[in-house]
């Protein structure tokens, strides 16, 4: 912890010094955000270490305004001459940009003050040999789990922590330690109709809180097993059951949807709807910024605005965007603190679990993996690659791969049947599997 | 030639941090023993720009530096590597002797440094940044938004992106040699949405290479990347609903190679094979496509975004054919997987920057030309679909499923090209699909320097190219049954 405290002193003092410079160099406001981070990454594969890697880095970025102009740069060297030079650039580039009337620092009012203690730091006194033992442990259980199991990707494990500053020329000035562990393992299993892979991961600021190897790694098993032998399928329309692992992709896009940045610039297929009704009567969606040991929390955002508990989606009706200063000051609003993105955004679960929502879905498809990035978030157009499983009357029937499945997101955000008690907590987005009443599957 | 790049490098690297080839020496020396069957000290110092417009003004500018070293002790097949943003003697030795611990065994070695053998230039050490006033970079931008609103009335919001970077690199093996490269990059983009009833679509055009900004200049580039984003939008603002099922495929040329990047490039990467965990493992020698195709990867094409003198191990970089008349014949390699395996490395071995350990990764990688016109492959159709744009794509190297997300399509009627669909996802079996290629064009294209690859969170430019091809029967995720 001393060390820590060490290393928060010496980033708030290069970040005290570099607002001095950008003061000297004549910028009317600027702002400063650097970290120092390390950790170590390791993986095994087939029963032996593969990679054992030890990250240090250490990054900061400044920007400044000239009045209504800005400028930014960043730069890995600590060096006082280089800390000059790129507020130094900073402040040249600010020369050439244009007079923008929404840029600069946030209203002072709605910077944090009380700096909520979060719990996001368990620094893991973990050396390499205990490291391999871990991934070993879960390699192991992995591969002992079935015969079907013939070959492996290997277990990693990665134990991180860093330290992070954010200062303004408002007199903001903050900074804190966090961490985060996790611990990985990927499995393939083969059979006539060819090779699987699937994977299962753990993560949590607390090592404690890591899910047990072996229990990784038998589910890793278990999850690639059951995609042993998958077919086909043809062209239909049917119900499909995102699991909640990849259920949260869709609030990602919903996220990207209302995101200011895509609202004032009109690339969006949520433009104007605000107060309106995009999801089902029952949909609520809440950001959660200050769990104890929230993978997504933050007391304050990238711009030292104060973070709060807030509703996104209330019975269905959207209730608020997801802003910045910029984006907020662009569309005439007020920032939602949510410059670099949310913090644990919450969907709140049904009553049933999983196999409930299988067997109300009777015949269909569940969705186990997504491929390609055929999301289109001006037109909502939804096209991906998939794979997962068929169902019929409530059971499921054999894994299916080589499908896509096509629909429009306002469509599918309508039609969403249900929601699953089945929360995925390993994420920012904290959601249980979601059940669409029809999309398109195309296939062979 | 080497040499002169060799001390730009230096110059760029070791001179500001104050570290002497001395230094060097003993942080080979820290890495090397008798377990250690290979070991390199990366130095990386590199500064980067992006000016970017929106409401056509230039709003956002930024510049940064990046510099550091990543050392990496190999035994066997287990490898350890550390890293440091500091370039500083003490904490150098520090990650040299974390990296060195893969192995046990405490010997020392001797290492004295020289320089490594004479590569090609294929691009000249120039730093794009100074290529351009700011001001002209400005006026550039302030260009293309006036182009893109000059096209067509219906064009509401014009983005323009313009980036360059510096990158030089000093690499030095356990054998003592000493390898160095400097590598320009720059790129431009101009996306638009365009509006009309109440219906919004976007376009997007780029290009870039390892030269300065003078390349956009040239041959109205940067005016053309502007024209060409708003007619996509505009095609797209007309197009109807996409089919959904397995249909008669006939992709475009150039960008829509990202087919093979997907479909067959990754399967093909040495480490995949070396371990068994690809759906082309073990198969070279055997028939994966059709005899229409014959499929490179490339490293050497001068000023190409995914073209390197020396991959990021010191190979010098190739030509490496992946199939030859449908056979497969070989993988693309970095140093320790081509060891692993008993062949020579391809000059594949990439990294993201020094805090990231080397791979085999793709260059440039396309397909050689056919005999037929593109009308003639189109005319050919009586009824499937004509995909001419390419968003992203991915691949499952197990199973073998690929993706690549259409932007820009028809559908083909009775030979003819009729009307445009919205953007839908294709899928299918990399070690078939290429099977089914029945007519390959002569109208060979690579892309216009757009490329980056995403493999295990590391990010690097590549190539694709391909002359227009016809698939007979691959699934589109559209939604009309």
């Amino acid at each position: 912890m001393s060390d820590n405290r060490t290393k928060l002193e010496t980033l708030e003092s290069l970040t005290r010094f570099c607002l001095d410079e950008a003061a000297k160099q004549g910028a009317s406001a600027a702002e400063v955000g650097c970290s120092a981070d390390q950790g170590l990454s390791l993986t095994v594969r087939l029963g032996e270490v593969e990679t054992i890697e030890h990250h240090r880095s250490q990054g900061l970025g400044i920007t400044v305004y000239y009045g209504q102009r800005k400028g930014s740069a960043s730069t890995t060297d600590f060096s006082e001459r280089a800390l000059a030079d790129a507020v130094g650039a900073a402040c040249r580039i600010a020369s050439y940009g244009a007079e923008d009337p929404c840029a600069g620092l946030p209203e002072a009012e709605l910077l944090a003050k009380d700096i909520p203690e979060l719990d996001l730091y368990y620094p893991w006194a973990l050396d390499a040999e205990a490291g391999i033992e871990l991934a070993l442990a879960c390699e192991n259980a992995a591969r002992g789990y079935s015969d079907a199991i013939t070959n492996s990707e290997g277990a990693s494990l990665n134990a991180f922590e860093g330290v992070r500053v954010l200062g303004n020329s408002l007199g903001f000035l903050h900074g804190y330690a966090s961490s985060r562990h996790s611990l990985s393992c990927s499995v393939i299993g083969e059979s006539e109709g060819g090779m699987q892979r699937d994977d299962w991961w753990t993560v949590a600021r607390n090592p404690a809180e890591l899910e047990a190897a072996e229990a990784v790694g038998r589910k890793a098993a278990e999850r690639t097993v059951r995609r042993l032998g998958a077919q086909g399928l043809s062209t239909r329309q049917c119900p499909v059951l995102f699991a909640a692992d990849v259920a949260s992709s869709l609030i990602g896009h919903l996220i990207a949807a209302i995101r200011g940045g895509n609202l004032y610039r009109k690339s969006s297929f949520l433009l104007d709807a605000l107060g309106q009704r995009i999801f089902p009567e029952f949909v609520h969606i809440h950001e959660l910024p200050h769990l104890p040991r929230g993978l997504g929390s933050a007391p304050y955002d990238a711009e030292g605005v104060a973070t709060r508990a807030r509703d996104l989606v209330r019975g269905g009706v959207l209730e608020s965007y997801v802003l910045s200063t910029y984006s907020a000051r662009k569309l005439g609003m007020q920032t939602t603190g949510n410059a670099g993105g949310v913090h644990n955004l919450i969907v709140d679960t049904g009553t049933e679990g999983f196999d409930a929502l299988v067997r109300r879905m009777g015949t269909g498809l569940i969705v186990t993996e997504l491929l390609g990035q055929g999301v289109n978030i001006v037109t909502g157009d939804y096209s991906r690659g998939a794979a997962g499983y068929w169902v019929e009357n409530g059971e499921i029937r054999f894994p299916v791969e080589e499908i896509t499945i096509a629909g429009n997101l306002r469509d599918m955000f309508g039609h969403i049947a249900a929601i699953g008690n089945d929360v995925d907590l390993r994420g920012n987005v904290r959601t249980g599997s979601i059940l669409i009443e029809s999309m398109t599957v195309a296939g062979n | 030639m080497a040499s002169e790049i060799i001390a730009i490098a230096k110059r760029a690297i070791l001179e500001p941090c104050g570290l002497i080839p001395q230094d060097i020496e003993k942080l080979v020396a820290q890495l090397a023993g008798d377990a250690i069957d290979d070991a390199d000290v990366y130095l990386q110092s590199s500064h980067y720009e992006s000016w970017s417009l929106e409401d056509g003004i230039v709003k956002e500018g930024s510049y940064g530096i990046e510099q550091g070293a990543g050392l990496r002790a190999v035994s066997g097949e287990k490898t350890g590597f550390a890293y440091s943003d500091e370039l500083v003697l003490p904490v150098l030795l520090e990650a040299a002797r974390n990296a060195r611990s893969i192995a046990r065994g405490g010997d020392t070695a001797r290492i004295a440094v020289r320089g490594g053998h004479a590569v090609p230039r294929l691009y000249e050490p120039v730093d794009p940044l100074g290529s351009l006033s700011a001001e002209a970079k400005i006026d550039l931008l302030r260009s293309l938004d006036a182009e893109a609103r000059r096209a067509d009335p219906r064009v509401e919001q014009v983005f323009v992106s313009l980036s360059g970077g510096y990158s030089s690199v000093l690499i030095f093996g356990l054998d003592g040699a000493m390898h160095g490269d400097v590598r320009p990059m720059v790129r431009l983009n101009v996306s638009v949405i365009v509006e009309s009833g109440g219906r919004r679509e976007q376009g997007s055009a780029g290009g870039g290479g390892r030269t300065d900004y003078g390349f956009f200049f040239e041959q109205d580039r940067a005016s053309g990347y502007a024209r060409e984003a708003v007619r996509q939008a505009l095609v797209n603002l007309e197009a109807g609903d996409a089919p959904a099922g397995s249909m008669t495929v006939v992709l475009g040329s150039g960008w829509p190679g990202i087919l093979l990047h997907e479909a067959i490039g990754h399967g093909l990467e040495g480490d995949f094979n070396r371990k068994g965990t690809s759906a082309f493992s073990g198969r070279v020698g055997e028939r994966v496509a059709s005899p229409l195709c014959t499929v490179v990867d490339d490293g050497t094409l001068p000023e190409r975004r995914g073209s390197l003198s020396i991959d990021d191990e010191g190979t010098p970089t190739r030509q490496t054919v992946l199939i030859e008349n449908g056979i497969l014949k070989g993988y693309m390699q970095d140093k320790l997987n081509a060891r692993l395996m008993g062949v020579a490395p391809t000059g594949n071995g990439r990294r993201e920057s020094y805090q990231c350990l080397p791979m085999p990764r793709m260059t440039n990688t396309y397909m050689l030309p056919g005999e037929h016109a593109p009308e003639e492959i189109i005319a050919s159709v009586s009824k499937g679909l004509y995909a001419r744009n390419f968003g992203g794509g991915q691949v499952d190297i197990t199973s073998g499923k690929f993706v690549f997300s259409a932007s820009e399509a028809y559908l083909i009627e009775d030979g003819r090209i009729t009307r445009p669909v919205r953007g839908a996802t294709l899928i299918g079996n990399g070690p078939d699909v290429l099977t089914r290629v029945s007519m390959v064009g002569n109208d060979l294209e690579l892309d216009p320097g757009v490329g980056t690859c995403g493999k295990d969170g590391q990010s690097v430019p590549v190539g694709v190219g391909q002359p227009t091809l016809k698939i007979d029967g691959l699934t589109v995720g559209g939604t009309r049954v």
